[in-house]
């Protein structure tokens, strides 16, 4: 305690280089992590590289152990919003900003801060408890939920516990068609406000952790879903409905490597026809769709041969980890009974209340859900793969209804869409915000096709231009002088300088080896700069080869 | 205990106080002959007064403002002197953890000496000396809330209430003494000092702002600003003989108040008068951003209310009806106590007041909701002095170690049993037992203070059930400790403003010990307590709440 004058004057650097660490004693905080009962909710692991392992072999077995018990899945879905400040201060959140840049004496619960609730947080607890389908509480309050960690500023996190913002929803997507297709409707248990921790940055040996707030106090929804799952892929599913319905609503970037949005599950199985629930446990760290996917099958597998040997007393109440490299599950910390969170309703913060006219004012804001979207869509004729590709991408799916509302065919749109539009920005890494061709130049581009202005081969050429320039349809057909010619004697006249020029094959042709007819119709097109309607040139071509003229 | 004699025993006094107005009892004496009901004058647009036929010789600030824009008298002079009682006084009241540099105060009195040379504004509170309650944040002096866990630690922040008195010119004289983060009532549980009382140097000064009521008491500075979560303002001041206003709360931002129960603190005034503790107040209120549950109210000019005492008519209370808390003057309260407050009963009811008893049957119930509910509170509060970020931390290699070792050696005994008991409280199988029955407890009281106020304009009690006692005498008996805060907590769980002033005297010490008189009033009704308790001590006779001690340090050494 000697330093302790050192260490006040300490305060202020903070302030003045926002770059430092948290400096306690060189920089650092030396002690070892051994709270075992600690639980965040935003827990995080450094994952290890990722390595590709056979998904077949594994499913096998999956499927053949699982056939006699079922699965009980339920998803806690922490989804970080994308306000402009926290929570509860105004301190910006930048993902991958320096450690402690983005903090201020209300984050770091300094003595005598205070919280101040942002209120696009509630906003955007409303927009997405409505998109949810959830009843909305008109009072609802925020609570303390009490646990020691140094990521943890005040000792709590204010949170919500026995009234949340929303509660009783679901949510209905569809399966895609490689996973056997189908649609599925899940349950939403609540909904419910809380602010972020921060991030502890272990040393690579483990001697020490540091600090790093700047996460502390950004503001999350935490989704919980019921136990409506059944197999990693609908898990996957729903975690990735819900990452599009946030992405409509504009709340947050749902981007699972930045922890925008993170999953922790709880997998549980029980022999077809039992009704009690077996054992749950919780699976944590899991980064991307296909771990969910893969993370549980594992886990039901695991489950389910412990079940099939004999031994489901091996399966016990506890948090395991999901580990990308070696593919599977390793325990984490078991449960020692429940923890105590001591939550109470937090004094410092007013009730959160809700009028009518706000929460129908928000809903008539919400824009068309991906749900309402694949159903609209696949009304209009769409089959189910095109209306999850274009629903899947909110900004897809406008560039669709925009070509669509400047006259483009459906059909048609869609296949340039999900074709030559798709691959174009898969190549060029681009989303289709960056592409430089606008909905109403697609919607030209078809229909000079359709109409035959140009032909479909030109129509792609003039679409790459489009893509990476810009421009119209109209002005490139003229720049380029590419109208189709469809006047049949000017079409006449070039197949008559082809016939003429190429006497051999004329001969050849006529006396029986009619497969140059491919022949003169290429030299034509070439002749026209394959501008000549290539049905026209066929049907004129036929009748010059073959007349006497 | 009428002592006009004890008033004329003090040849000193004029001499000691020359450079700063001369107590109210004083003034009734053609002292130096320029102060009596010597109307004020605004003197300037800042002014925080707005009726001219006030006088001066209720208020040291306003008194104070006067003489600077007369050029009566220097910002300067009167921090010298000031700077001098303190440096005097200090040593045997032990008032401040931490006292500003001398040369850094007197440099911003000259800055206020400048600005009125050069006919420049100045702000209403330009040149007034005020000492902070150090669980207030200051950021430019150190502030530990009493605790070892912040020994030294030092706020990048100043505290709303403390900017905004710094806006208007104060002079932040020092960092007073407290029980632990606010939980006591005699200061003994500070981590560093024991405070005395003024009045009698073997007795405390009450508490928790046990600091803020004896330095203002012993005219160490102007006015001061304490906490009040359960009566460490009220109870103080009744010790120490000083005004002590508990506002609504709501009414100033807690942003920068060290949390002790977040739904019972408030930031309360300290003044020798109750305009003093009136413009203080109005100082420090009003919305802030910074704090979600500071009200929008509108803030009423209160020192509209004050008249001097001469333009009083006979019964300037006429028809206030008054409630005289029954529960208060039972059993269990020192007969002295008693006494005083029928005294002040009878005196209100000479003003004009209509006085009747009332009945707050659930008024027991208060003292084990308020010890639930703050207890609770406040073993959440303090979970952030953990020894990551700041503070004092113990050297340890394991995290769980280290939060034990830090808190262990961190926190006083007072605090580890307010934790644990709250913590108990909010268990997980408790808390409906405990802290939900607390807050239904609270809802009923909250109640049946509003059905008594929709019947009285006010509200009237003791401050506390006795007089200062002696240093030790409860330390080691916390429920005959918490007892003594049955007048008070009440008023917190209620949320509602109250204001103590000196009405009395019991006997204790060389010269007897002051008894405050609490005068409780609706939410946001500040206004009717300060011109309640300001006619009321302007009409009280007979009395000197100057305590020897100023006389017996400050005059030998003048």
């Amino acid at each position: 305690m000697a330093s302790t004058l050192f260490r006040t004057i300490q305060i202020h650097p903070f302030f003045l280089y926002p770059t430092a660490l948290f400096s306690r004693r060189n920089g650092v905080l030396y002690c070892t992590m051994k709270s075992s009962q600690t639980q965040t909710a935003t827990q995080e692991k450094q994952q290890p590289p990722k390595v590709k392992v056979p998904q077949h072999a594994l499913k096998k077995t999956v499927d053949k152990i699982t056939r006699d018990y079922e699965a009980i899945i339920g998803i806690e879905t922490h989804v970080q919003l994308s306000t402009l400040t926290k929570a509860f201060c105004s301190c910006p959140y930048n993902y991958g900003s320096q450690p402690n840049t983005n903090i201020c004496p209300i984050c770091m619960g300094l003595p005598g801060a205070l919280p101040v609730l942002n209120s696009k947080v509630i906003e955007f607890a409303v927009k997405l408890g409505l998109a949810l389908n959830c009843k909305l509480s008109l009072n609802s309050k925020f609570d303390r939920k009490q646990y020691f960690y140094p990521d943890l500023p005040k000792g709590y996190q204010i949170s919500q516990f026995d009234i949340p913002i929303a509660t009783g929803g679901y949510v209905d997507l569809d399966l895609p068609l490689e996973f056997g297709g189908g649609h599925r409707k899940f349950g939403i248990t609540r909904v419910h406000m809380e602010e972020d921790a921060g991030k502890l940055l272990h040393s690579g040996n483990g001697d020490y952790s540091q600090v790093d707030l700047n996460r502390a106090g950004v503001p999350l929804l935490e989704i919980v879903s019921e136990p409506d799952m059944r197999t990693g892929i609908e898990a996957a599913e729903y975690a990735a409905e819900l990452q599009r319905v946030v992405r409509y609503l504009g709340i947050s970037n749902g981007n699972m490597q930045e922890g925008s949005l993170r999953c922790d599950v709880n997998v549980s199985i029980r022999p077809v026809g039992q009704s009690e629930f077996g054992t749950k446990v919780e699976i944590k760290n899991l980064n991307s769709f296909s771990s969910i996917n893969r993370a549980i099958d594992f886990e039901i597998s695991r489950q389910a041969l412990l079940h099939s040997q004999g031994q489901s007393d091996q399966i016990v109440q506890e948090t395991r980890l999901w580990e990308e490299g070696a593919q599977k599950t390793v325990t984490m910390r078991k449960k020692e009974g429940l923890s105590d969170y001591r939550y109470f309703p937090e004094p410092d913060l007013p009730e959160v209340i809700l009028t009518q006219e706000y929460v129908d004012s928000i809903s008539n804001s919400l824009p068309e859900l991906p749900e309402a979207k694949r159903r609209r869509y696949e009304k209009m004729g769409l089959s189910m793969q095109d209306v999850l590709f274009l629903a899947n991408d909110m900004n897809v799916a406008e560039y669709f209804d925009e070509t669509l509302s400047s006259g483009a065919d459906i059909k048609l749109a869609a296949n340039w869409i999900m074709g030559d539009i798709a691959a174009y920005m898969k190549n060029e890494k681009l989303s289709i915000n960056d592409i430089k061709l606008t909905p109403q130049e697609l919607a030209e581009l078809i229909a000079s096709i359709k109409s035959g202005t140009i032909s479909g081969k030109i129509g792609k050429e003039i679409l790459s231009e489009l893509l990476a320039k810009g421009g119209t349809v109209k002005g490139l057909i003229e720049e380029k002088d590419l109208i189709q010619i469809a006047d049949p004697v000017e079409i006449g006249k070039m197949i008559d300088k082809v016939i003429s020029e190429n006497p051999k094959q004329l001969e050849q042709y006529r006396s029986g080896k009619t497969k140059l007819q491919g022949f003169f119709a290429g030299q034509v097109m070439k002749l026209s700069k394959g501008k000549a309607n290539p049905g026209l040139l066929n049907k004129i071509l036929l009748e010059k080869l073959n007349g006497q003229s | 205990m009428k002592n006009s004699s004890w008033v004329l025993s003090f040849p000193c006094f004029e001499k000691m106080l020359s450079t700063i107005q001369p107590p109210r009892y004083l003034s009734r004496f053609p002292l130096r002959g320029r102060t009596k009901s010597r109307p004020f004058h605004i003197l300037s647009s800042a002014q925080p007064v707005s009726k001219t036929s006030f006088a001066a010789d209720q208020s040291q600030i306003l008194s104070i403002r006067y003489s600077l824009l007369n050029r009566h008298l220097s910002a300067v002079e009167l921090t010298h002197s000031y700077l001098n009682r303190l440096k005097q006084t200090e040593p045997h009241i032990n008032c401040f953890l931490h006292i500003s540099d001398p040369d850094k105060v007197l440099k911003q009195a000259q800055d206020i000496d400048d600005k009125i040379k050069r006919n420049e504004e100045v702000g209403p509170l330009a040149g007034v000396l005020v000492a902070i309650k150090d669980n207030i944040c200051t950021a430019d002096m150190p502030s530990t809330g009493g605790s070892y866990i912040l020994e030294g630690y030092r706020p990048p922040f100043d505290a709303t209430a403390v900017k905004r008195l710094k806006d208007l010119g104060a002079i932040v004289v020092g960092k007073t003494n407290l029980d632990e983060f606010g939980m006591g009532s005699t200061t003994e549980a500070s981590a560093f000092k024991v405070t005395a009382n003024p009045w009698d140097l073997s007795r405390v000064p009450g508490g928790s702002s046990g600091g803020s009521a004896a330095s203002v008491s012993a005219r160490q500075c102007v006015v001061s600003l304490g906490s009040d979560t359960g009566g460490s303002v009220r109870q103080p001041a009744s010790f120490c003989g000083v005004v002590g206003l508990k506002p609504t709360y709501g009414r100033v931002s807690r942003f920068g108040l060290m949390a002790y129960a977040s739904s019972l603190d408030v930031i309360g005034c300290f003044g020798s008068s109750v305009a003093d503790t009136g413009i203080l107040l109005h100082a420090i209120s009003g919305h802030d951003s910074l704090d979600a549950t500071s009200s929008k109210r509108e803030v009423p000019d209160f020192t509209s209310q004050f008249t001097s005492a001469s333009s009083l008519k006979s019964r300037p209370l006429e028809g206030l009806r008054v409630g005289l808390i029954r529960e208060t003057v039972d059993a269990g309260v020192d007969s002295g106590v008693k006494s005083a407050i029928q005294g002040a009963a009878a005196h209100l009811e000479q003003l004009g007041c209509v006085l009747k008893e009332v009945s707050l049957p659930s008024f027991s119930l208060g003292l084990p909701a308020y010890y639930i509910l703050a207890s609770s509170e406040s073993s959440s509060n303090l979970s952030r002095y953990d020894g990551v970020r700041y503070g004092n931390q113990a050297s340890s290699d394991e995290l769980n170690a280290l939060y034990e070792e830090s808190r262990a050696k961190g926190f006083g005994s007072e605090v580890k049993m307010r934790i644990l008991m709250g913590t108990y409280a909010l268990s997980a199988g408790y808390y409906d037992a405990y802290y939900k029955r607390a807050q239904q407890v609270r809802t009923i009281i909250r109640k049946s203070f509003k059905a008594a106020l929709d019947e009285n304009d006010i509200l009237i009690s003791p401050a506390a059930p006795s007089a200062a006692y002696k240093i030790g005498e409860k330390k080691n008996d916390p429920l005959a400790m918490y007892a003594g805060d049955i007048m008070t907590v009440n008023v917190n769980l209620a949320g509602l403003p109250a204001l103590v002033l000196p009405c009395g005297f019991v006997e204790g010490g060389a010269v007897g010990l002051p008894v405050g008189l609490q005068i409780i009033g609706a939410a946001f009704d500040e206004e009717k307590l300060v011109k309640v308790g300001h006619i009321f001590e302007q009409t009280l006779e007979g009395y000197n709440f100057v305590p020897p001690l100023i006389t017996d340090v400050g005059g030998a050494s003048a």
